[in-house]
């Protein structure tokens, strides 16, 4: 059966006509679901690395909502002088998004967690319970072996002592750099101490095992068998709470608060 | 074709003529998404919906499409269909989806599908060719679950997320191997897998390995 070249291209054209309808169809109406599925993951993930959700429960939407809503404070602050920026409203900002665009991110210096670009400002969520602060939680990403790894590390009022440390989003091996989403691993940075008496960060994932938070405050468990991955992590926390991420913020704090 | 009819398009796939065992057709989305059962089962459900949404489709176009741009035709079909489904995954069932990543989006490339589409679907009624489409979905799903069903338990001791067997690093007494978490234990089992899929059915041991007698064997022109 021999067809015109007119026929054809008109089958092309009404091939496409076709598809194009039910893809670009099925991509508007189901994206105020999927982007509702990304705000709420985002809140869970917050809300874990805050202890105000189990490890793993997956509460309803509205719970999340509500308790998002009640106990997290979201502040967007400039990242170089750490003042909180009342101008941008925290709600529709995407860091990640900042980083990315040349216009409100800067070239980051050499550093071990291999991240390009600082954003002008950062997003920090403030834990208050009972207007009393309970923590403060901390964008972290960095490269770990095979991929960038993307969390949250959430730190006491006393700016120094870990609360809880979750990667929402990596490509390490399962079983042995993904074992940072292990519980019983993210469990042993609760007590440990990012930085030192003179406000260094120096927390490190060791080769090996660590002793309890009291005695060896500043180490954690190295992850078996995957050595670059646990020194990943241990960079990209040093970075994002250091002088080129967070530090300038968490240096306005602690004048603030005293401690 | 004509000699085709739909109770042997239903079973035949299943193990006679699995696309994985005996076409070693999709290896490497078998590879990548059964670490866990549960990712696994949602990317069987996708597959089999695309096969038989695809086989179907075609089938109902199969005397107006051109036979010079068929296969760029099939594969818009395709595509159009798995970018569908990636959408619905993403707004149902988010947290899976996430762990599929890329390989929903890469059931284009899903040898399976095509090779239905082109080696069925062309030639046959659209009653058939969706179940011919979804029994080679079942057929595949059948052999992801068997690995991700082997991988699970032994890799991290559990099934679907529920613990079996306990393991070390969370306090219990089996010591998890790694091994099968990562990709060549997939390929470990499919080897088992086929082997006894071959001792069970003798018939389907080729004499020679050469791609002609696949071909032969399969009988009809698969697309790689």
């Amino acid at each position: 059966m021999q067809h015109s070249t007119g026929y054809i291209v008109g089958f092309a054209v009404a091939v496409c006509l076709v598809c194009a309808l039910f893809v670009a169809g099925s991509a508007v109406t189901l994206k105020p679901m999927q982007q509702a599925n990304v705000v709420l993951d985002r809140q869970k993930k917050v809300l874990t690395v805050a202890g105000l959700i189990e490890e793993g429960a997956s509460p309803p939407a509205e719970e999340v909502a509500a308790i998002f809503e009640r106990n997290i404070r979201p502040k967007v602050v400039d990242m170089e002088s750490g003042a909180v920026d009342p101008d941008i409203d925290p709600t529709g900002f995407d860091q990640q998004a900042a980083m990315a665009d040349p216009e409100r991110s800067a070239p980051a210096p050499p550093n071990g967690a291999k991240v390009q670009r600082i954003p002008d400002h950062g997003l920090v969520f403030e834990v208050v319970e009972q207007g009393k602060l309970e923590a403060m939680i901390f964008p972290i990403e960095g490269k770990g072996l095979w991929s960038t790894l993307y969390g949250y590390i959430a730190l006491a009022p006393d700016a120094r002592t870990v609360v809880g440390i979750t990667f929402y989003d990596h490509g390490e091996t399962p079983g042995l750099g993904g074992e940072v989403d292990n519980p019983g691993w993210k469990a042993k940075w609760a007590d440990r101490k990012v930085f030192n008496e003179r406000w260094k960060p120096v927390i490190a994932v060791k080769k090996g095992i660590a002793g309890p938070p009291s005695e060896d405050p500043y180490q954690v468990d190295g992850l078996s068998g995957a050595t670059i991955t646990s020194r990943g992590v241990t960079e990209l926390v040093r970075f994002w709470l250091g002088d080129n991420g967070f530090g300038p913020y968490l240096a306005k704090y602690r004048a603030e608060a005293g401690v | 074709m004509a000699d085709v009819n739909p109770r042997e398009a239903l079973i035949d796939p299943l193990f006679n003529n699995n696309p994985i065992s005996l076409q070693v057709l999709g290896i490497c989305s078998a590879l990548a998404v059964t670490t866990k059962m549960s990712t696994a089962l949602v990317m069987c459900l996708a597959v089999t919906a695309v096969t038989t949404l695809s086989n179907t489709s075609i089938s109902l176009l199969r005397n107006r499409i051109p036979p010079s741009i068929r296969i760029i035709v099939q594969l818009t079909i395709i595509a159009s269909l798995v970018i569908i489904t990636d959408q619905i995954l993403k707004a149902f069932v988010f947290e899976i989806s996430k762990q599929l990543s890329v390989f929903v989006g890469l059931i284009i490339t899903n040898c399976i599908v095509m090779g239905r589409a082109e080696a069925f679907a062309m030639q046959n009624p659209p009653k058939l060719a969706a179940i011919d489409g979804f029994a080679n979905g079942l057929g595949y799903s059948i052999v992801l679950m068997a690995v991700a069903f082997f991988r699970e338990l032994l890799g991290s001791g559990k099934l679907f997320g529920f613990t079996i067997l306990h393991p070390v690093n969370e306090g219990g007494w089996y010591v998890t191997n790694g091994l099968m978490l990562l990709a060549p234990a997939a390929f470990f089992l499919i080897g088992c897998f086929i082997w006894a899929v071959r001792s069970w059915k003798p018939e389907q041991i080729e004499e020679e390995f050469h791609v002609g007698a696949l071909l032969e064997f399969s009988n009809e022109g698969n697309l790689r």
